[in-house]
């Protein structure tokens, strides 16, 4: 059955956007992670524009992390204080990031940004993901059952961050620190939202834990919370400046993603944590070295339409 | 252009003595539908043109979609990798072009005709903004535009889908994709003999979108912070929705 989009003008195949929804909604929720970094780039691989590709995903991620934060908040797992200063940080780099995404868009050169950007963190991220799993899951092997990995992170580790200005106390993260930083991360997760098409999480997390040494439960509830609000910023900034917010198909998305995430949830109580991340890193290192080959690879189109007016 | 200017005034010269002897008007032509809405389930459909001719001869038909203007960007390397480079700009490019005849144009017209008229996409005359391009990036271009578009569904090549019926009837069957853009077609049905065109006629043909589609698109554009809003609103109502259903169960 096909369905016309409004904003994409183009028809696609409703069961194929439903479960397209359900695969990287299963893949959510069996990692509990956003699902963004996958999404968009099969927008794009299925013909969707670009544009409307980062401006839609930003609005499906909106009800994704509505749906998701609420259990975290219900366990007392969101730090406010935290989440707001990261969330002001985030929109101004959402902010910034569309307006950059447009002069982009203007130059032709949107997609290569678009994929240099993921090339980079997925294979940054999926790199080191990789790394630390196999390390527990080899050390795992190796000791005797029962004993823990000791965590590598300390107390009393004293860095050039602990000596910026404007410091805050963060009670529920346990924290006195510079509200510089998460203002810095919340500004560079938001132009990568903005111009990629995701919440953020995958760079979010990572940086709430070994950057600014947050307790690991409260990182998730507090990255969906900011995230939240930066994706609504850049739902109604695309949605004005470039009017590349397609309703149905978000909706389509959602309701496929709500359920595979339901799914995804349950497989992923049986399953161990640490087989989990390597599956994880190494689906992410195979969405970017698809799109690495892409970019080296001589097209075989050379041609291209894009630019101004169209 | 000059060949529609000719056109013209051959239609309204055929109008003209129309109306002096309705019996000898070489060429009428229709269109099964001067509509085609665009809705929600909307996956392409056909147009049936249908006409008749005052004896034989071979007919022509040539669909234009709304003019536009393109920017078409061309890769080249950059170190290991792909990227944009140079851009060349076109107007007034026809957004659809489709030629229907009832055999191989090449077999009754020549390159001047289709030239003239534009007939064919090897005839179709392209604008560039720049005016100083070299004739290779010109032909490069105009080449790429061709390709995309026929890729696209949007441009076809000359085929022989029209069927002449007794020499007096006509019909063919036009076919519009679901990527089919909108606004105001123009339909022109020609009439060859001995090479050259004797008639034509041209109908107009309206696609555009209607229903849901439509309404959310303009409200899109028209009212763009309160769509973004309206788009917020929605996400979030699903969000809580979806996780109501779900703690449920």
């Amino acid at each position: 059955m096909q369905i016309y989009l409004p904003i994409a003008e183009m028809s696609v195949n409703i069961f194929l956007i439903l479960s397209m929804g359900g695969v990287v909604g299963l893949l959510s929720g069996l990692f509990g992670v956003g699902g963004g970094f996958l999404m968009t780039p099969l927008l794009f691989f299925i013909g969707v524009p670009p544009a409307v590709a980062v401006g839609t995903e930003a609005n499906q991620i909106v009800a994704s992390s509505v749906s998701g934060v609420l259990a975290h908040w219900r366990r007392g797992n969101v730090d406010l204080r935290m989440g707001t200063v990261l969330t002001v940080g985030g929109v101004i780099g959402s902010t910034f990031g569309v307006a950059l995404f447009s002069l982009l868009r203007g130059l032709g050169q949107i997609e290569l940004v678009i994929s240099l950007s993921y090339v980079i963190f997925l294979g940054v991220i999926g790199g080191l993901m990789f790394y630390e799993s196999m390390k527990t899951i080899l050390r795992l092997w190796a000791a005797p059952a029962g004993r823990a990995p000791r965590s590598a992170r300390g107390p009393g580790r004293h860095t050039w961050m602990h000596g910026l200005p404007f410091k805050m106390r963060f009670r529920k993260s346990k924290l006195y620190i510079s509200a510089l930083l998460p203002l810095g991360i919340g500004f560079v997760v938001g132009v990568l939202a903005a111009i990629m098409g995701v919440g953020g999480g995958f760079v979010m997390v990572p940086a709430m834990i070994y950057l600014l040494g947050m307790p690991t439960q409260v990182v998730i509830g507090t990255s969906l919370f900011q995230i939240i609000f930066v994706t609504a910023n850049t739902t109604f900034l695309q949605a004005t400046v470039n009017q590349t917010v397609d309703v149905v198909l978000a909706l389509l998305l959602l309701v496929g993603g709500v359920i595979g995430a339901q799914i995804g949830a349950r497989m992923g109580a049986k399953l161990r944590g640490e087989q989990l991340r390597v599956l994880l890193a190494l689906i992410v290192l195979g969405v970017c070295f698809k799109l690495a080959f892409d970019l080296v690879i001589t097209p075989s189109e050379l041609f291209s339409f894009g630019g101004l007016g169209e | 252009m000059s060949g529609r200017i000719i056109l013209i005034a051959l239609t309204v010269a055929v109008g003209l003595t129309r109306t002096a002897a309705a019996q000898s008007v070489p060429l009428v032509a229709d269109l099964s539908n001067h509509l085609v809405a665009i809705t929600t389930g909307f996956t392409g459909t056909d147009v049936l043109l249908f006409g008749a001719t005052d004896g034989p001869g071979d007919v022509v038909i040539v669909v234009r979609g709304p003019a536009t203007n393109v920017t078409l960007r061309r890769k080249d390397r950059f170190g290991p990798i792909w990227a944009n480079a140079d851009a060349v700009a076109m107007r007034d490019v026809p957004s659809f072009y489709n030629v229907a005849s009832n055999r191989d144009i090449a077999e009754f017209t020549s390159e001047r005709i289709r030239d003239l008229y534009e007939i064919g996409l090897e005839s179709l005359k392209l604008k560039f903004v720049d005016s100083q391009l070299s004739e290779k990036t010109r032909q490069d271009y105009g080449d790429a535009l061709i390709r995309l578009n026929t890729e696209r569904e949007l441009y076809s090549p000359e085929n022989g889908k029209v069927s002449l019926l007794a020499n007096r009837l006509f019909r063919a069957e036009l076919h519009f994709p679901a990527n089919v853009p909108t606004g105001a077609y123009e339909v022109g049905i020609y009439l060859f003999r001995n090479g050259d065109v004797v008639s034509g006629e041209f109908v107009p043909l309206i696609i555009s979108k209607t229903g849901v589609g439509a309404e959310v698109y303009d409200f899109a554009h028209n009212l763009a912070p309160v769509y973004g809003l309206l788009a917020i609103v929605i996400a979030v109502l699903a969000g809580l929705a979806a996780e109501a259903v779900f703690r449920r169960t």
